[in-house]
């Protein structure tokens, strides 16, 4: 009875502290938070992963941190909740988080079943293999026969059945649980083949022994844009995330830096001036203040600077801009303008 | 007839002690040792040379990995990768990435726990062990004071420690229009539900024509300390409030598995009670319990708090999710502690009981003296074996996001600062080697105690 009655007294008193207000505008909610809540993986190189002194690092969570500053000025009033890919949907159905940048690849299905929307793409990748030197193989379709080493239970398994069928050839699965135990598989010579996204090949790339001795071969067997996702039905938050990640675009295109940003606010160009706030009420629209692209810029950068600093050609990385170059570098990412 | 003893001079007879000369070489010393256990017949001498052939390819290349080409300091990659990998090493190059462990030894040990915070991890890490180590060496005095500062004191002290403390309680019983949301109103609902309690056990204590006294008193008791509780945890200390999904690496792990083994083991005596008792909805309550715990794996527990669990609360409320994490945890060990000390309950011959009941003494009384003192000795090992199995158990809350040791290891992996091949096994290493400290020090006292309480029944 007495043990009863404590335990509803427990669990009542726990969630009458954690209560909120109830479902507002996102928006809304984060202001009166005061910081945004993201979800972000559990770990994946130069997308989001905690360095070692404990910060959150990566292309996802510099997206996070730019959408804090659109909304607050201040990039670091931004939570990180690490998901497992099992989870990472309810917690943003359940309101566990505010928007979730966590390398997840926007398919119909999860568009559209799950009362989700996906607002941009923030990085385009997809499918590839990496194969040994020394095999002489050039293309992915002179990979006949070979045994392929990859992870279970996710699309890239059907992917390669896809491919393989598709193109009439025999190969041979060796699958594993965990990426490092495929690595690990593919570095001992147990399979010819690696496969796994293009991203995730260039970082397990750097825990083979002799790094210099494998390729990625050119081929792209699938499509995986990447980007992040936010709850239907909340239009007002849609566009805080979509235009901060076009504002990102824009500025790389219009040349406004991280380190420029200052002075490009005397810009004469109209463009740069609609972008920084100086020209214009675009701020106003999506409910933000009329600075919200320039605090972006001043906190992160513009995209390309992100992805030069987390996975671009400098890092351990060395992820060239391929189909993520700007539109007008032969690449796939469209600001659209500003105006 | 001559009697030898009586004729020392006969030349047959020896007049002196001989000297005792040192026993033969093969019968002593390292040789006798060797011979007696690895070398007795030819069948041994051959598994035993097998077995030295086995330690000598095994043992030489670990060494050589863990200390004699291992790399002590470095500040990224290059130091633990061969020139063809990117780094400064020889090409045949293959040993430990302590470096790596050393730059990340600060978040395996705390996780993201900021920094400036740390002390106070360190605070409760002293607490608890200056706390326990007393409580384990059986010739400290003072065990009752030392027991009520760990069951009472450290948890609320490291509960405001950890996590900053100053909840603001809002309150929950009364509707928003009679009283605003405030620390108040939480008083007010509490003094309430305080009120309905007793009402309801006095109504009771009347109704069975019972003296209500040591109910009430007992009630107010707990309502009493668990109010003094609940006020120190919204006291505002003035410490930076740290959420738990800041907290990871070692403080996790022990977080967890304290609080299990802490919580599972009363909940589990009670249930084993329980599930022994004639009173049939005590009985099936417990046996529900039981068996439903134990029919679910822990992942599918753990699954379901932080997958399902936030789905079916009202929007807005959240609950923390290592909380969730705790509860299930807790919950699941316990179900496997009441069967182990059911066990040891089954054992107690029932003369014991008939013999307590002969003495006048009640079923409090009867179980505190007699019955749990001689079944919880018994299965000591089995349930140093539960909390064994519940530390390591604990690697699982990964797969609900939370970074545990071992979850915090595999997390650095993903670091391309130091990435290199040898990265995994560096550190995976160094998780073996602390999850063997700790799980290897509860196996040797609970031997210990086993020794010292006798239950294997040898002398």
């Amino acid at each position: 009875m007495k043990r009863r009655i404590l335990s509803v007294i427990a669990g009542t008193a726990v969630l009458s502290l954690a209560a909120g207000a109830a479902s507002a505008a996102t928006l809304d909610d984060v202001k009166s938070k005061d910081s945004v809540q993201c979800g972000v993986s559990q770990g994946l190189p130069g997308f989001s992963n905690p360095d070692q002194d404990g910060n959150w690092t990566g292309l996802d969570v510099d997206f996070c941190r730019a959408v804090a500053a659109a909304i607050f000025g201040d990039p670091s009033k931004v939570k990180f909740t690490p998901l497992s890919a099992k989870e990472r949907f309810t917690a943003l159905q359940s309101g566990d988080v505010d928007v979730l940048s966590r390398n997840t690849t926007w398919t119909m299905s999860r568009d559209t079943a799950l009362g989700l929307n996906f607002s941009v793409v923030n990085y385009y990748d997809g499918q590839g293999f990496m194969v040994r030197k020394d095999l002489g193989v050039n293309s992915a379709l002179e990979l006949s026969g070979a045994s392929i080493c990859t992870n279970t239970g996710t699309t890239t398994e059907l992917n390669v059945a896809d491919y393989f069928r598709a193109n009439n050839m025999e190969y041979e699965l060796v699958a594993f649980e965990k990426a490092d135990e495929v690595v690990a598989a593919y570095d001992a010579g147990r399979c010819d083949v690696y496969t796994t996204d293009q991203s995730g090949l260039y970082a397990q790339r750097l825990k083979l022994t002799d790094p210099g001795a494998h390729i990625v071969l050119p081929e792209i067997i699938s499509k995986e844009p990447l980007g992040p996702v936010v709850r239907q039905g909340d239009d007002q938050w849609l566009n805080i995330i979509k235009w901060t990640h076009f504002a990102m675009l824009n500025a790389e295109e219009l040349g406004v830096t991280q380190a420029n940003v200052d002075e490009m606010k005397s810009s004469d160009n109209p463009s740069v001036k609609r972008l920084l706030g100086t020209e214009g009420e675009f701020g106003g629209a999506i409910g933000l203040g009329n600075d919200w692209a320039y605090n972006i810029i001043k906190a992160v950068g513009n995209y390309g600077e992100t992805f030069d600093r987390n996975v671009g050609p400098d890092t351990p990385l060395a992820i060239s801009r391929g189909v993520n170059a700007q539109w007008n570098q032969g690449g796939l990412q469209y600001g659209p303008p500003i105006r | 007839m001559s009697d030898t003893s009586n004729n020392p001079s006969a030349a047959f007879v020896r007049n002196e002690m001989i000297e005792q000369s040192a026993a033969p070489a093969r019968a002593v010393g390292i040789v006798a040792w060797l011979r007696g256990n690895l070398f007795s017949n030819w069948v041994d001498s051959v598994i035993t040379l097998i077995i030295l052939y086995g330690l000598y390819l095994m043992i030489p290349p670990l060494l050589n990995f863990a200390f004699f080409d291992a790399i002590w300091s470095g500040t990224d990659r290059t130091a633990c990768t061969t020139e063809a990998q990117g780094g400064v090493r020889a090409p045949d190059w293959f040993g430990g990435c302590w470096a790596y462990v050393d730059a990340y030894f600060n978040q395996f040990i705390y996780g993201r726990y900021p920094d400036d915070e740390q002390w106070r991890v360190n605070i409760v890490f002293i607490m608890f062990f200056g706390g326990l180590a007393p409580l384990l060496i059986p010739s400290v005095p003072f065990k009752q004071a030392n027991i009520i500062f760990m069951s009472i004191v450290f948890p609320v002290a490291s509960f405001i420690l950890l996590t900053g403390g100053n909840l603001h309680y809002t309150g929950f019983l009364l509707p928003g229009f009679v009283m605003e949301p405030s620390a108040t109103r939480f008083w007010v609902d509490y003094a309430i539900i305080t009120a309905v309690v007793l009402a309801i056990g006095y109504g009771v204590s009347r109704g069975t024509d019972s003296d209500p006294e040591p109910m009430v008193k007992m009630v107010l008791w707990i309502m009493g300390g668990l109010a003094v509780v609940l006020a120190l945890f919204a006291v505002p200390f003035g410490l930076e409030p740290v959420e738990t999904d800041r907290w990871g690496g070692l403080l996790v792990t022990l977080v967890i598995a304290i609080t299990g083994i802490a919580v599972s083991l009363p909940i589990g005596i009670a249930l084993a009670l329980g599930r022994r008792s004639n009173m049939p909805i005590v009985k099936l309550f417990s046996v529900i319990f039981i068996e439903f715990w134990r029919g679910v794996p822990l992942i599918t527990v753990l699954f379901m708090s932080s997958v399902m669990l936030p789905l079916f609360l009202p929007e807005g409320v959240h609950f923390d999710k290592l909380l969730r994490a705790l509860i299930g945890v807790a919950m699941f060990s316990a179900a496997y502690m009441a069967e182990v000390v059911r066990g040891g309950l089954q054992a107690i011959p029932k003369g014991q009981y008939e013999g307590a009941m002969a003495l006048g003494l009640g079923f409090g009384q009867m179980m505190r003296m007699i019955i749990l003192p001689q079944a919880l000795t018994l299965v000591i090992p089995g349930i140093v074996n539960t909390f064994i199995g519940l530390f390591k158990d604990t690697t699982l809350v990964l797969i609900i996001g939370l970074f545990d040791f071992l979850g915090q290891i595999q997390s650095s992996f993903t670091d391309p600062t130091w990435a290199s091949p040898v990265q995994l096994v560096s550190g995976y290493m160094f998780a073996a080697f602390v999850y063997f400290v700790f799980c290897f020090g509860m196996s040797r006292y609970s031997a210990y105690m086993e020794r010292r309480l006798d239950t294997g029944h040898k002398s």
